[in-house]
């Protein structure tokens, strides 16, 4: 048995964050206003997590990567014509919905049962990949339960560096409170991790990886199975944006002089 | 039908501030809905601590030892459910700090129950327990709640006043058996006091964004200037550092950076949301999904060059059109 690893992104679509949200009462919950018509992107968390997955793939020969996906097909598609052209991947999609509103237990439970669907995967060289927040629920909960549901209860949260050392073991940097770091050494796969922003900048457009991804991943889209997501009372009173608008004093006239001694009194203050 | 409330010790065998208020949040919700309260103390050595919240009048339940010293999700997970399972809760109350967010959201799965995490508000309505959390990364809140048992929760810091009532704590330890765990801790990374930038417990945030690496009036970048200023700013008032995501995002760019930065200060929609008495923004445009990174400031001030920038759009108190490398230099000579 060689070192390579079978990578498992989990990770979704969120709204374009330059985008205004707005809830509104939907027949099962509250949902944003105009929700499939907003412009959408892979979650922030979740492109770390599978550009950290590729890079440790390419230098990892025999190592494969698949990115497990719950979200509506449609919007799915959209957002992988241009995820695609980053780093090389097996799309496995479960056609449901990305809300932020949506239950984390049945959000993991899905993409358990989706893992579980994923042919030729090796569990014992498992390692599942994801976001350790989202923007959209952002309860940084979904891969804690789908790695117990796996059986994975060797995890970290808040990931941003992962070094695999020539025994197989994994240190690995989890961030905690006052900007330090957890270190850690796992003794090798399976396990989860929750990653941060890691190390590594988004990767240019390579289109040739696009096609080679997008032969792959329509099919998948194709294929994706509804997911159901009702096994829950999880029920909502309300969901507001706060109408908190402040009167701003815009103060063009001052002197330097004026501006620096109203700072430090507010400061002191 | 009890109220379980979880803690674990900090590096000293204290309980962090945050456990103290989700400890008000729990006591609170017990003796509203009339259950009984819990309290399980994770950690090193644990009866400090115990003792140091003993006035709860909780039945106490703690697992101590080397092994829970330090945070590491199969440990912590394995007493958190040790201890839940000795007392069969219908609901968990846990702070939510960094050991906790790794792993209680595991502890739903070992006993069938549910969680919701990072909660800003939890308590009693109409005989039921009620949650209140943000989505969108801070833009929206929901008031929710659910049927199903053990109900899970961490709350954020900031949600109630901190607990006091110390006393002798009569803990009942639990075993928990961890000799299989693949994980060790290798110790903590830190930076040391004077070069620490991130400070969760400081009065004001300071936040640097882009334009302080941009050309200046003179046609060249200043990023030495700026960095000096920043830096010496941060001396004078041990403020906390925060950065926009478009000046952290210039180091994957080639772009001059300020070195000190890196993407643990994002402040913003992909980044982190503090709570600090005061925010001081300087050289960003206060766009919405970096505003919804200052949800928890309460005071807010802005320096910026552009008199209609987003700030000047009800998104501060006080924005101050001006040159911040001047402004800042000034104020760091007044400090």
């Amino acid at each position: 048995m060689g070192n390579e690893f079978h990578i498992v992104v989990c990770g979704s679509i969120v709204p374009d964050p330059l985008q205004t949200l707005a809830p509104q009462v939907g027949p099962n919950g509250p949902v944003l206003q105009n929700e499939m018509m907003l412009p959408a992107v892979l979650d922030p968390w979740a492109g770390h997590a599978l550009y950290e997955a590729a890079n440790l793939a390419a230098n990892t020969p025999g190592s494969r990567v698949w990115l497990v996906c719950l979200g509506p097909k449609a919007k799915l598609q959209q957002v992988m014509m241009a995820v695609s052209q980053k780093a090389p991947f097996q799309l496995v999609v479960a056609d449901g919905t990305a809300s932020g509103f949506a239950d984390s237990y049945e959000t993991a439970r899905v993409l358990s049962e989706t893992i579980d669907g994923i042919e030729g995967l090796d569990k014992s060289k498992m390692l599942l990949f994801g976001g350790w927040q989202s923007a959209s629920r952002g309860s940084g909960a979904v891969m804690q339960m789908v790695g117990e549901m796996q059986g994975v209860t060797e995890q970290f949260q808040g990931v941003d560096k992962l070094t695999v050392n020539g025994d197989g073991s994994m240190d690995v940097l989890e961030r905690i409170e006052g900007g330090a770091y957890l270190k850690s050494v796992v003794d090798g796969a399976p396990a989860v991790f929750g990653w941060a922003t890691g190390e590594l900048p988004e990767p240019p457009n390579n289109p040739q990886v696009g096609m080679q991804n997008m032969q792959k991943n329509m099919p998948a889209l194709m294929q994706a199975k509804p997911a159901d997501l009702s096994g829950t009372s999880l029920s909502f009173s309300s969901v507001e944006v706060p109408q908190q608008r402040r009167q701003t004093r815009v103060e063009k006239d001052m002197s330097v002089d004026d501006m620096a001694q109203e700072i430090v009194e507010w400061i002191k203050g | 039908m009890t109220v379980l409330y979880l803690a674990h010790t900090e590096c000293d065998n204290t309980l962090h501030k945050s456990a103290l208020e989700a400890l008000t949040v729990a006591k609170a919700l017990a003796d509203d809905l009339g259950e009984d309260l819990a309290v399980g103390v994770i950690g090193g050595d644990i009866q400090a601590a115990a003792d140091s919240v003993a006035g709860c009048g909780a039945t106490f339940y703690g697992v101590a030892g080397a092994d829970f010293a330090e945070g590491r999700y199969a440990s912590d997970l394995a007493a958190a459910e040790a201890i839940a399972k000795a007392v069969n809760p219908d609901l968990v109350i846990a702070p939510a700090t960094s050991r906790f967010s790794r792993a209680l959201p595991g502890l739903a799965v070992r006993l069938g129950g549910r969680v919701d995490t990072h909660l800003s508000g939890f308590a009693a309505e109409d005989g039921k327990p009620v949650a209140r959390r943000w989505f969108y990364r801070q833009r929206m809140e929901g008031t929710l709640t659910r049927d199903e048992r053990p109900w899970i929760v961490t709350l954020d810091s900031g949600c109630a006043a901190a607990f006091s009532g110390a006393g002798t704590a009569d803990v009942e330890a639990v075993s928990v058996d961890v000799s299989g765990v693949r994980t060790k801790v290798a110790g903590v990374e830190c930076v040391s006091e004077d070069a620490q930038t991130i400070r969760p417990d400081a009065e004001l945030l300071f936040v640097a964004g882009a334009g302080w690496t941009k050309k200046q009036a003179d046609g060249a970048t200043h990023v030495d200037e700026a960095e000096a200023t920043i830096q010496a700013f941060l001396g004078g008032t041990k403020a906390s550092l925060g950065s926009s995501k478009s000046l952290v995002d210039i180091s994957g760019e080639g772009g001059a950076v300020i070195s000190f930065l890196t993407h643990m200060h994002q402040v913003g929609q992909t980044g982190a949301t503090p709570r600090h008495a005061k925010g001081l923004s300087t050289c960003c445009h206060g766009e919405e999904p970096h505003v919804v990174g200052w949800r928890f400031i309460n005071e807010r001030r802005a320096v910026n060059t552009d008199a209609g920038c987003g700030w000047a759009q009800g998104k501060c108190d006080v924005l101050y059109v001006g040159d911040a490398f001047a402004i800042m230099k000034k104020v760091n000579e007044l400090l």
